[in-house]
């Protein structure tokens, strides 16, 4: 098998089993969704409008919730020196954890999505639209995400730092993608607009997030 | 194959932990780096691998792979074992075959050589101490690279172990290999070279004369 084939591999593994975080994150979006309504009341119209941005905003702290230990789990027990120790670009092995990582968490929030938009009433087009912004958009936290696990590798409670980091650098994310959901079934707002945004920022992240990661990372190691 | 180390200088926290330090290791030598506590044995490793920056002097590993630095062709083999808990002991040590490559045994031959042969499909979280430093040294069996770099290679291993880590490291040896280890403990290494970190990296005045003296004929060399 390819080296990054066997590191993917590794992360699934990991992610899935004992003490992995796979499914901690979609538990904690139900939850969170979950709770939304019982704060709101019975208002159904409300909550149709306030439905994207409730998703989004769960979506955004569970991705969240399993990044601290992206790369601090392989800093604590010796194993990113041993990663470092190859011709293997540092930024092509953070890319690969990342994808892992957005596979075992970041997916299943995509999948959980249209279920949990039956909770907040979202019409069916309404539906389709937040899952999409989703789809495009949990990549990019993954990523923008990735940038602070590096830089709180070798901090105790980064988990807590990198929340602080993260979160304001994903509100272009939050917006252009509840303004893509909303514009789905709102006239005259627009859908393909924000969503086209939304899909530039991905791949934006996808070339700054490896780049910045390996940096911080390598700077870590100092 | 030789390893020619020139005038390194490393400086952590603003404090010089290595200060000009030079010596030339032959292939099929060991070189056994002895000193007290937080003299920079560890740091001179790290150093030679490339984790940590140099802030001057060279390192080389004449008769290797050009492409590569020496990090790249060596096994770093530290205080941190590098395994995972959730993973089996082949999934662990086939991640490490896959991801550095040029294999030499399988998994399961490599258990063998460090007695875990009949615990291969376990979890490594059920392994002891001692198990788990051997299931670590047994990452540096699966897959060839010529220069070896152990710091504290006995620790929590039992007198058998060491007995076995001993057998290992003469094979090492024997096929042309290098390796540096940094130990306070006998290696049972027949005539290996020595390096006595001091304050003024002097060479130690109680090991025996002829040592001493080449030591002090390898360093005035450089």
């Amino acid at each position: 098998m390819s080296a990054m084939g066997a590191l993917f591999k590794r992360e699934i593994q990991l992610s899935v089993r004992v003490g992995g975080g796979a499914l901690m994150g979609v538990l904690f979006f139900l939850i969170v969704v979950t709770v939304f309504p019982f704060a709101v009341g019975p208002d159904l119209n409300l909550l149709a409008r306030l439905g994207p941005a409730v998703l989004w905003i769960g979506a955004l702290l569970a991705t969240l919730l399993g990044l601290d230990r992206l790369y601090q789990a392989d800093q604590d027990d010796g194993s990113l020196d041993l990663l470092l120790l190859t011709d293997h670009p540092l930024e092509l092995i953070v890319l690969i954890k990342c994808t892992a990582q957005w596979v075992a968490t970041g997916l299943p929030l995509v999948l959980a999505a249209p279920l949990l938009s039956l909770f907040l009433n979202l019409e069916p087009v309404g539906i389709a639209a937040v899952t999409a912004t989703l789809l495009v958009g949990t990549p990019a936290l993954t990523l923008i995400g990735s940038v602070g696990a590096a830089l709180t590798v070798i901090l105790r409670r980064g988990g807590l730092l990198l929340s602080i980091l993260i979160l304001p650098l994903t509100i272009p994310i939050l917006i252009f993608g509840v303004s893509a959901s909303v514009g789905a079934v709102t006239e005259p707002a627009p859908f393909t607009t924000p969503f086209y945004i939304l899909c530039a920022i991905s791949l934006l992240m996808l070339i700054i997030g490896p780049i910045a990661s390996a940096a911080a990372l390598r700077t870590a190691q100092e | 194959m030789q390893l020619i180390v020139n005038g390194l200088s490393c400086i952590r926290g603003g404090r010089p932990v290595l200060e000009n330090v030079s010596f030339t290791l032959e292939q099929g030598k060991a070189l056994v780096v002895t000193g007290p506590n937080g003299i920079g044995k560890s740091s001179l490793l790290r150093t030679l691998a490339g984790l940590v920056h140099a802030n001057a002097g060279t390192v080389k590993l004449e008769g290797g792979d050009e492409e590569l630095s020496v990090g790249q062709q060596a096994h770093y083999f530290g205080h941190a074992d590098a395994i995972k808990p959730a993973l089996t002991l082949k999934e662990n040590l086939d991640f490490w075959q896959s991801f550095y490559g040029s294999p030499t045994r399988t998994a399961y031959e490599a258990l063998l050589e460090v007695d875990l042969g009949d615990l291969i499909d376990m979890p490594a979280a059920y392994l002891s101490a001692g198990q788990r430093r051997r299931l670590s040294l047994s990452r540096l069996l699966v897959c060839h690279r010529p220069l070896w770099l152990l710091d504290e290679p006995t620790s929590a291993l039992d007198a058998a172990s060491e007995r076995k880590l001993e057998i290992l490291m003469a094979e090492h040896l024997e096929k042309g290999g290098l390796i540096i280890a940094a130990t306070h403990a006998p290696l049972g290494l027949l005539n290996p070279d020595r390096l006595e970190l001091g304050r003024e990296q002097i060479a130690d005045p109680f090991a025996d004369d002829e040592l001493f003296e080449q030591d002090q004929l390898q360093e005035s060399q450089q």
